[in-house]
């Protein structure tokens, strides 16, 4: 059965002159400790898309379901990883990982090794008790990474987590978060916009068109890649067919589009 | 090696360059202060300003320190400077309590808008006479008037503060499922602190505006009482000297605010 599940989601942004439409009937089921990537050019809806499973903006049609229940009356708790860091700068680091746990009211001294345990696994330790601006956007980055593991989340939603990393930190972070996810057996959705992260990570791959926002491909990645570390997939023959394949279907997607416009 | 030395001269004589400017623009200001009180004291003794109406500094400083002595100045002192610290402190947190609830209720808040503009465009000390009515003649009312010149101003000051903070911040704590309440706890009140420390600045000059207008309408008590009353008596060396009492206390509390905004800054 679906643990997530989106049944003809559309969104439009409005504004006092017009409105925008950024997303156009996506259904899509998700189980339980499934790992989903999505990728789509830039502008095709992937944060909105987010957005809306994670509750901080209402779908204008469709409907939302976890577990069956629509999603603002069940109290799974989802992590939402955004975009940009958005780390507070008035509070330190410490403080910062801690606000979700602060904000359901959960933060005890355990909760506290743990953050600090976690910080010291994306590679930043003894930084607790400096300030946001202190750091650099990588840096960054994993602290945001950190406040939204540290909530135990069901659902985590990651919108390009490991875009501001350096090659080496991002494949040992992918290790990190896929062995969390995998551990506690949870559900993920990931956007971004490299392919072997996609490949390496992930269960399905969406693709996603733009213009309206819509589904255009759901790519089921083979059980030899799924089973492998992400580190280790990149190294299997398979994977360098599948993203051709995936890169291929991008290529078309956008060229489609291309010709649309002119 | 030499160069080294050369550059070290060339930062010692920028350093003497800003102590030189310094001590300059400060003897100028000694100058300008010493000659305001000298050319005063001369146009009165020789006539060309009236001496009955603008009086002279000796006499001020000689009026001063006979009321300071017999204690009565002390008590007008402290009575104004009472009224005002009380009236710029309600005055500045009331305005952000009804901030907090204007972005707490936006409903609420689009409702009030006209009338925050309609209220705020209204010179405040008009009302004086109807909370004199209200609230009775006596300090609770000259209070009042010091704090109700600043509370709409910084309501709606504040209230533009809230409303400009990042909304991403505010997406990052409902993806924990914040309430408005917890969200402007941890993000709109820390990210407006530095606009709310500005409006203490310019609320301590308007605490003064409406107190002193409050005890011309009523006090029996205050140097704004002194002031009215040295006019009544045509005492106007009494006016001046109240005047002169109020220069220096108004500048001491702004400079003690400038200080305290600081001190918020770097904790910040
Ligand atoms: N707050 C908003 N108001 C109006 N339009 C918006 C808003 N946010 C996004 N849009 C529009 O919705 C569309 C999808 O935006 P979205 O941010 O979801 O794209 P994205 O796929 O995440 O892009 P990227 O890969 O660049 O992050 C875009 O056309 C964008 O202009
Ligand atoms: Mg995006």
């Amino acid at each position: 059965m679906a643990f997530l599940k989106l049944e003809h989601v559309s969104h439009l942004y409005f504004s006092n002159k017009t409105y925008t439409k950024a997303l156009d009937d996506i259904s899509l089921s998700i189980n339980r400790g499934e790992f989903i990537s999505i990728l789509g050019s830039s502008g095709c809806g992937k944060s909105t898309l987010l957005s809306i499973i994670a509750g901080i903006i209402k779908q204008t049609k469709g409907n939302v379901l976890l577990n069956n229940i629509p999603l603002h009356q069940s109290d799974y708790v989802l992590g939402y990883m955004l975009q940009q860091d958005y780390l507070f700068p008035w509070k330190r680091i410490i403080d910062n990982v801690l606000i979700g746990l602060k904000v359901q009211k959960k933060v005890s001294k355990k909760t506290r090794q743990k953050a600090l345990k976690l910080l010291d696994e994306v590679g930043l330790p003894h930084l607790e008790d400096t300030f946001p601006n202190e750091l650099s956007g990588g840096m960054r980055q994993r602290v945001a990474l950190v406040r939204t593991l540290i909530t135990n989340p069901e659902i985590l939603l990651l919108d390009e987590p490991f875009s501001a990393l350096d090659y080496q930190t991002k494949l040992k972070l992918e290790d990190l978060v896929y062995r969390l996810l995998k551990q506690y057996h949870k559900t993920a959705i990931l956007v971004t916009h490299d392919i072997g992260e996609a490949i390496s990570l992930s269960d399905r791959i969406i693709l996603m068109d733009t213009n309206p926002g819509r589904i255009s491909t759901i790519i089921d990645v083979p059980k030899v890649l799924r089973e492998e570390k992400p580190f280790l997939v990149r190294r299997q023959p398979s994977y360098q067919q599948l993203f051709d394949h995936i890169w291929a279907s991008l290529n078309r997607g956008s060229e489609t589009n291309g010709s649309k416009e002119t | 090696m030499g160069a080294k030395k050369h550059e070290l001269k060339l930062f010692k004589a920028y350093q003497q360059n800003i102590i030189r400017e310094r001590k300059w623009t400060f003897c100028w200001q000694i100058i300008l202060f010493i000659s305001f009180f000298i050319l005063w004291e001369l146009s009165s003794r020789f006539y060309w300003i009236d001496p009955l109406l603008f009086s002279s500094p000796l006499k001020v400083m000689t009026l001063l320190i006979e009321k300071f002595k017999d204690g009565s100045m002390i008590v007008h002192t402290q009575v104004t400077l009472f009224e005002t610290i009380l009236g710029f402190i309600i005055g500045t947190i009331l305005g952000i309590i009804i901030a907090t609830f204007l972005w707490l209720f936006p409903r609420f808040a689009k409702i009030m808008d006209p009338y925050l503009v309609i209220l705020n465009a209204m010179p405040k000390v008009a009302l004086g006479p109807i909370i004199i009515v209200a609230l009775g003649p006596g300090y609770t009312s000259i209070i009042a008037m010091g704090a109700i010149v600043s509370i709409i101003i910084t309501t709606i000051v504040v209230y533009t503060g809230f409303k400009e903070v990042d909304p991403n911040y505010l997406k990052v704590l409902q993806s924990f499922r914040a309430t408005r309440w917890t969200c402007f706890k941890e993000a709109i009140f820390p990210a407006t602190l530095p606009v709310m420390i500005s409006t203490l600045k310019v609320n301590v000059g308007l605490a003064w505006v409406g107190v002193i207008v409050g005890e011309f309408l009523v006090s029996k008590e205050g140097l704004g009482y002194l002031i009215v009353y040295g006019f009544q008596v045509f005492d106007f060396t009494l006016v001046m000297s109240s005047l002169v009492l109020i220069a220096i206390c108004a500048a001491v509390m702004y400079k003690m605010v400038e200080k305290l905004e600081n001190m918020l800054i770097i904790k910040n």
